[in-house]
Order: C-alpha cells, then structure tokens, then sequence
C-alpha cells in the first residue's frame, strides 16, 4: 500500500511507499520511527481519513482502496477510534460532559446514554467527576488530553489508534496514561495501535512493533527483536529503553544477560544474582 | 483544501519569477485595466496570445491556470449567457419571448468569456509567481506616500503579512481538526444544509481557539524580542527595480500601443 500526498501537483510529496502489514485483533502494536518517516500517516488509513494512492487497506471485512466512496465510513470511524497528536485540539462543547459525549452520539448512541458513558470515562482517565460540568477550555493542557481521550474511548472503539498521545505530558502523567491503556488492553482485551517516541513504553507495553524510515516499513518484530541489535537501531536514529541501555554499559562493565533485559524487572531479577544480592522479593 | 489555488505560490527562477514583485502587482492590474480595451476579435486575439506567452515565460504548466478558472466557471456561464440572451443585434439565429439568441449576442458572450479568462490568468500568473510575503512588501512599498496623509502603511502591512503568513498554519489546522472530528463521527459536507451548518460548529470553535493562542504567543514572541514597530524599520528584503522590471514595463507599454492601434472606434 502506498500513499502520496497532493499527488498530481508539483507539490506531491511521497508519504509512504510499499507498506504491507498486518495488525492482529487484540495485539498491542508500536509504531516507532524518526519524525516524518510516516507514522501518523499510516495511521490515517487505519480509518479511511486517507485513502491509499495505490493498494489496499482492509480493517476488518471492510476494504478501502483509492476507489472507496467516502459514504458510509461512519461503522468504520466508530470501530477504529483514532487519537490524534494534540488531541485537546479538538474540544468544542460547553461542557466536558458533553465533549465526551459527542462522538457516541454521531454513532447513535442516545443522549443519555452517552452522558453516561462521558460519567465513564472521565474515571477512566484519571479525572474527578466534578470536571464534567466545567468549559473544556478552562481546564490545564494534559487534563484537556484526558478529555479528549475520554472522548474517544466513550465511542467504544474496537481499535484504539494512538499518535504520541503522551506528547508533551509531565512523568507521571505519562505514567498514570499509559497504565490506563495497558489495563484495557489486559482486561478487555483492546487493540491498541501505539505511536511513539518512548522506547521504555515499547518495551514495557507492546507486543508487536513497525519501525518505519522513509516511508517504509523497514522491520517488524517483537520489541525483544527489534531491541537485540543496537547498532542497527542508532543507523535508523532510534534509541534503546533504559533498561537495555543499562545493561548495554553493564555488559561492557563485564556483566552478562540471557537474554537481554527490556523492563526494569528483567534487568533487576537478572542483575541481582550478578551482584551477590538475595533473592528478589 | 488542497484545492485552493489563490495565493499559492510555485517556486521557480524564470523571468516573471525574478521580477520585482512592485512590477508583477502593477502589471498585473495595469493588464486587468487594459484588457477592458479589446473590443474586437483582434485585440482579443492579441491579448491572448500575449497572456500565453507570459504563462509560457513563467514555466509553469497551463494546467494550474485552467484549474484556476474552474471555482469561477458558473459565475462566468451566467454572465455569458446573460450577455447572449439579452444583446440583441445583427441576425436572429432563435426567439423565444424577449430571450434573443443572436449574432452581436453571441459575438458578446465570447469577447466577455475571454474577458473573464484573461483576467484569471493574470492574476493566478501574479499568485503562482510571487511569494505572499514579497507581494505583502510590495504593497507596503507602493502605499509609502500615502504616510503623508498620516495613513500607517507600515503596521497595516505587517497586519497583513502576518495573516499571509498563517494561511498556511491556518489550512493545516484546518485539516488536522477536520479529521479529528470526522473520526468523533463527523460528516462534513453532507445532509440537508442545517445538518452541514451544525457540522461546521466543532471545526469552527477549535479554529476560533487556536488562532487566539496562536496570536497571543506571537504577540509574546515579538514582544520578547523588543519588537516597535514605526517607519524606522529596516528591511531584510530590500526592493529594487532591475533592468528586466523595465522591459517588463516597455513590454506593457507596447501592449497598450498596439491595443490602441488595432481596437474598432
Ligand atoms: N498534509 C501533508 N501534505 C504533504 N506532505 C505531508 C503532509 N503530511 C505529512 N506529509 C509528509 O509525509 C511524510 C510522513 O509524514 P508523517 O506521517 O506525518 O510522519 P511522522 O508521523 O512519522 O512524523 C513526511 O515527509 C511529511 O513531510
Ligand atoms: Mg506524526
């Protein structure tokens, strides 16, 4: 699948070329790659904002090629639910309450209905129930995400698309999100689609990862894979987690992993022996 | 939005490209004014070719002039059609109440189709070959005297500089909202004309919001910088006026005098 855009104008500027993939139900898959290598625009396709120049995007039974009518999209729209970079850019209501409720409304969920699920979701973002009367524009920066998140979330999606959603967050409310989206992924079993510039959330949350360069989608693996060869990591401009970069300098300290650790508790369970430390409780 | 053609520029180095942007704008309305001057099949011809001959200058593909025509065509249709069935004169090719359709009609029609063409071309030659910023300087440069008469030509030009310079922004943001929205659901462009005005309210009000933060932190980032503004700026860009400015303008000149020559009395 490829996609050019503003194609038959001088203009025309390759977005991504030759992609082929497949993103499974119920994994939770990172997409990571140097700025404009073309993340955010293959995630476009995910839900038909962006047709393919040439080849196809199939989601589900639906398929969408150049061709595809841009009438009934909307079952689409509502299965793959897309967070977009700067997401707090897209709240208008008066309310947070009705903000949140907006999206499950233009898929026919009843007004009701979708307060109810705003009431939700602003506990599933970490927000107190008493922001859901106030403007959205009175709240800070990282609560209008949450919103706007929250927003999203109540449309239900199958598929939760996700561009840098944690951009410009302080720690811990990186944290305190990507917890968020590693419990539904665990308890309800959500597809998630994660772009991303922090290898640490790679390793501790995906199961799947696409490094894209150029437009094209140069690997794929487990983040184990992709993170075994550091080499060809700094070639393509991406970094190690942390946790491999410790053990990296550790391993030139001397000290050996089998295999290398990727999470804080991999690196801890394996350094410890090394050490001469007890048994880690 | 892609679209959208006015005001989008095509870098390139030809000749009308390296013009100073004064004499595009002068040009370009001096040429609007002059096309009003043809009133025969020669003058029209003449005009035409000459209005080619800059698009052929210019290096771009005639493509992106007719793509300029096409937002106008219905408005241009209808003043042609007006023009064909209300001029009555000369032989009557068909009557049907007070709609004539005659010779002098249709002669009409097709010197004012031309008409509207010419001008289209013009003025998407002078937006396809010069940047906004430098036609915004150019403006400032050509309103300077007006400063005698306490006119302030220098703020009114960065006022319009800084909106040239947001189009862009503005259309990206535009898009980004856009898609956001219409993966809440959205429905841009569809339904009755009440469900469309009530779809244009959440691209509207984060619109409305960003251009006022934007313009805040513009207004902070010029103030952080000991911005003034006043008449004793100095200019990074500094206009002059070359030898091809001046065949450019005898070029004009002769257009003129031919055009004299050659229109019916
Ligand atoms: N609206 C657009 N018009 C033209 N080119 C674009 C547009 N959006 C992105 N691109 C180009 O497409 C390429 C991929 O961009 P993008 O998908 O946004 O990258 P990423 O999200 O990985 O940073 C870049 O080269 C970028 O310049
Ligand atoms: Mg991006």
């Amino acid at each position: 699948m490829s996609f050019t855009y503003q194609a038959g104008t001088p203009f025309a500027g390759d977005g991504i070329k030759d992609v082929s993939g497949t993103i499974h139900d119920g994994s939770y898959t990172a997409i990571i790659g140097h700025t404009g290598s073309g993340k955010s625009t293959i995630l476009q396709h995910l839900n038909a904002l962006l047709k393919p120049t040439s080849g196809t995007v199939t989601i589900g039974d639906k398929v969408i090629t150049n061709e595809t009518n841009n009438k009934n999209l909307k079952p689409l729209r509502q299965k793959v639910g897309m967070v977009f970079q700067f997401a707090e850019n897209q709240l208008f209501e008066q309310t947070v309450a009705k903000d949140i409720a907006f999206g499950p409304q233009n898929f026919g969920v009843s007004e009701k209905d979708a307060l109810a699920l705003a009431d939700k979701m602003v506990a599933m973002v970490g927000l107190p129930h008493d922001v859901l009367e106030k403007s959205p524009f009175d709240l800070s920066g990282g609560q209008m995400r949450r919103v706007a998140i929250a927003g999203v979330l109540a449309m239900q999606p199958e598929v939760l698309v996700l561009d840098e959603p944690t951009a410009g967050l302080d720690p811990a409310g990186r944290h305190e999100m990507m917890t968020m989206f590693e419990r539904l992924h665990r308890e309800q079993g959500q597809t998630i689609v994660l772009v991303t510039h922090q290898m640490d959330d790679v390793a501790d949350y995906a199961d799947t990862v696409w490094v894209m360069a150029e437009g094209r989608l140069i690997k794929t693996g487990t983040p184990r894979e992709i993170f075994s060869d550091p080499a060809w990591l700094k070639a393509n401009q991406l970094g190690l987690p942390k946790t491999a970069q410790m053990a990296q300098q550790l391993i030139a300290k001397g000290f050996h992993f089998d295999p290398r650790p990727l999470t804080e508790t991999e690196l801890a369970d394996q350094l410890l022996p090394q050490i001469g430390g007890g048994q880690h409780g | 939005m892609d679209k959208l053609l006015l005001g989008r520029y095509i870098p390139g180095h030809s000749w009308i490209h390296q013009l100073d942007p004064r004499t595009k704008l002068m040009a370009s309305f001096y040429y609007i004014g002059i096309v009003f001057l043809a009133n025969n099949w020669q003058t029209y011809l003449m005009m035409f070719v000459a209005t080619l001959f800059m698009i052929w200058l210019s290096g771009i593909r005639i493509g992106f002039f007719l793509r300029g025509v096409r937002p106008l065509i219905w408005l241009i249709l209808f003043t042609v059609a007006l023009q064909v069935l209300f001029v009555r004169g000369g032989m009557v090719y068909w009557h049907w109440g007070w709609l004539w359709i005659t010779k002098l009609g249709l002669i009409n029609g097709a010197f004012i189709f031309v008409r509207f063409v010419l001008i289209i071309f013009m003025s998407t030659l002078l937006t396809l070959t010069t940047q906004p910023l430098s036609l915004a300087d150019a403006v400032e440069s050509l309103l300077k005297p007006l400063r005698v008469i306490r006119v302030p030509v220098t703020e009114l030009a960065l006022v319009l500089q800084i909106a040239l310079r947001f189009v862009p922004t503005l259309m990206d943001q535009t898009t980004k909202i856009m898609n956001a929205q219409r993966a809440r659901g959205v429905d841009f462009g569809e339904g009755n004309i009440f469900q469309q005005m009530k779809a244009v309210v959440p691209l509207l009000i984060p619109l409305f919001v960003s251009s006022f933060t934007t313009a805040d932190e513009l207004a902070t980032a010029m103030e952080a910088r000991g911005y003034q503004g006043g008449d004793d700026r100095t200019k990074y860009r500094i206009l002059r006026y070359h030898q091809r400015d001046w065949i450019a303008a005898a070029g004009m000149a002769v257009l003129t005098g031919l055009l004299l020559l050659l229109r019916a009395y």
